[in-house]
């Protein structure tokens, strides 16, 4: 099922009152502060914040891999914490993730790579599965890189793969971690450019944890802010430079000196 | 409301050391829970569809077919130095044609399992341990979960059932090659007669013994296979191995330990309960 025909109006994911810590008993840093906001189906939403703020640890939750300390978090009204097994993986195809490395198989080439979700969860011959990857590959722009292997690919080759791995099952929601970490400024936009391509051609729900601001907010269709766990939405930059929170202003203007600096000689 | 977390600073000093072992305690149950659970998940994956067979034959490939000059030249010199130490010993009491049976018996109850089940612990359960860990690190692992692949039947369980089935055959390879290389240093070198090797072989071996040594490998190749894929799956779990790159390898190093000690101690508890 693609996101156009789920017409439920339901956010695609929805955070509530969610914690979560990290450490030893007894020695015990807690990431998420009760966070809570929804992610509207079919836009790009990006969860940006410093480092070591918890955007990584949103998208884990959201997948199950790891469990929240209270709190729910729903995806389609779901509580995932309840899920468990085949329910859990069930939930999963409904996913695609970019992870911030990639995470491409190093054993396997690009193909083989691409062509995994389809033999391993569908029941297509292989002549099937050949054509959709390759089909894939060629929208990426990776025709002729098929037998390749991730170790002999480029830092954006590598997230393109990853990508054409992410969207081959379909995914209603797709989420994408940290994925220009490492890139250089061209290739940088050359991937949002494609992403935003790809959004639009799909249709899918976005989640985009990124620190690379203020460059991956011309994607957001909504922001949200994550500082010292707690959690703060909007719909535009404007919002951000308007914002009366001290700390969203400290914020923004240390990551986004020259649009505050532009707005400012505007006034 | 989320649970208020207790400090180590909350905790008066009198009661530190209790709260440190009833802490280390505490880990020490979660680690075997886990440990449990992945041994079940692992044996539940060899079951599930669909069967990666082509995987398993990699995997039988570089364990079992990797491991067999090791595992020759291990068993070849084992055998040559047992004929020779049995030879002088046997000799003192005029007692050389007992020289196939102390051999043969030896290397198939003790040797044989044992040294196998170390060598494939240090070729290539260290291999699938620092495999696995570096797949963690990388999100690898995380990657099949996403795409609901199940780890344990698309990566753990084949490494499981090659382990199980090359290390009785490598063991059974190993006692024959030792049994040769005590027929080399015993009759060859020093002329204890050819007959007498073998006779005393086959009239001292039985049918129990070798079940003894096949039970023998087949639990060690159960714990050396368990050992090393799960301390690399839960790499990010483990206290004190740090983080990164550090960490693989310090898992690996703590597989092979734990793997070669495990060995060790089910070789006496199996030799006391089944002798």
């Amino acid at each position: 099922m693609t996101a156009e025909s789920n017409s439920s109006d339901l956010p695609a994911i929805e955070f509530d009152e969610v914690y979560k810590s990290f450490g030893e008993r007894g020695r015990r840093h807690t990431v998420l502060h009760g966070i809570s906001f929804s992610v509207p189906r079919g836009k790009t939403t990006v969860i940006a914040g410093g480092s070591g703020q918890g955007k990584s640890v949103t998208l884990k939750l959201v997948l199950g891999l790891l469990r929240q300390d209270s709190g729910r978090i729903l995806v389609d009204g779901q509580d995932v914490t309840l899920l468990r097994g085949s329910e859990l993986r069930s939930l999963r195809t409904r996913f695609g993730v970019l992870f911030q490395g990639s995470a491409l198989f190093d054993s396997l080439s690009v193909f083989e790579n691409v062509a995994l979700p389809l033999r391993e969860r569908t029941k297509f011959s292989e002549q099937e599965i050949k054509e959709r990857v390759m089909a894939t590959l060629a929208q990426l722009e990776l025709s002729g890189h098929e037998e390749k292997f991730p170790a002999q690919l480029s830092g954006g080759m590598k997230k393109r793969v990853g990508l054409a791995r992410a969207l081959q099952l379909d995914p209603e929601i797709v989420l994408f971690d940290e994925p220009t970490t490492g890139l250089d400024p061209v290739m940088t936009q050359e991937i949002y450019q494609l992403f935003e391509r790809m959004q639009k051609d799909l249709g899918y729900t976005a989640v985009i944890v990124s620190h690379d601001i203020p460059k991956v907010f011309d994607l957001a269709d909504q922001i949200v802010l994550l500082n010292r766990g707690e959690v703060d939405v909007f719909t535009s930059v404007e919002q951000i430079r308007d914002s009366k929170k001290p700390y969203i202003r400290e914020f923004a203007e240390m990551t986004m000196g020259e649009l505050f600096k532009s707005d400012r000689s505007e006034c | 409301m989320v649970q208020e977390q207790l400090q180590e600073s909350d905790i008066p000093s009198w009661a530190r050391p209790f709260a440190w072992l009833g802490d280390q305690f505490l880990y020490l149950l979660t680690d075997l829970g886990r440990m449990g659970l992945f041994l079940l998940a692992a044996l539940a994956g060899v079951f599930k569809r669909p069967f990666r067979g082509k995987e398993l034959l990699k995997q039988l490939s570089f364990i079992g077919a990797g491991s067999i000059t090791v595992i020759f030249f291990t068993a070849l010199s084992s055998g040559m130095v047992l004929g020779l130490q049995g030879y002088y010993s046997l000799h003192k009491f005029g007692a050389e044609g007992m020289l196939g049976s102390a051999v043969s018996l030896t290397l198939i109850m003790e040797l044989g399992p044992i040294l196998t089940a170390l060598m494939v612990t240090g070729r290539a359960g260290s291999a699938m341990c620092a495999e696995i860990g570096i797949m963690r690190i990388s999100e690898q692992i995380d990657a099949l979960e996403c795409m609901a692949v199940d780890p344990f039947r698309y990566l753990i369980s084949p490494k499981l059932l090659a382990t199980m089935i090359s290390v009785p055959l490598l063991t059974a390879m190993f006692d024959v090659v030792g049994i040769f290389g005590g027929y080399l240093a015993g009759v060859k070198l020093m002329g204890v007669s050819s007959g007498s090797y073998f006779n005393g072989m086959m009239q001292s071996v039985t049918n129990h013994d070798i079940r003894l040594g096949i039970i023998k490998s087949v639990v060690f190749a159960l714990l050396l296979v368990w050992i090393s894929t799960g301390r690399g799956y839960f790499v990010q779990q483990i206290r004190g191995v740090g983080f990164g790159a550090e960490s693989v390898s310090k898992v690996t190093t703590q597989a092979v330990v734990m793997s070669s000690i495990s060995v060790l101690i089910f070789d006496y508890l199996l030799t006391a309960v089944l002798l």
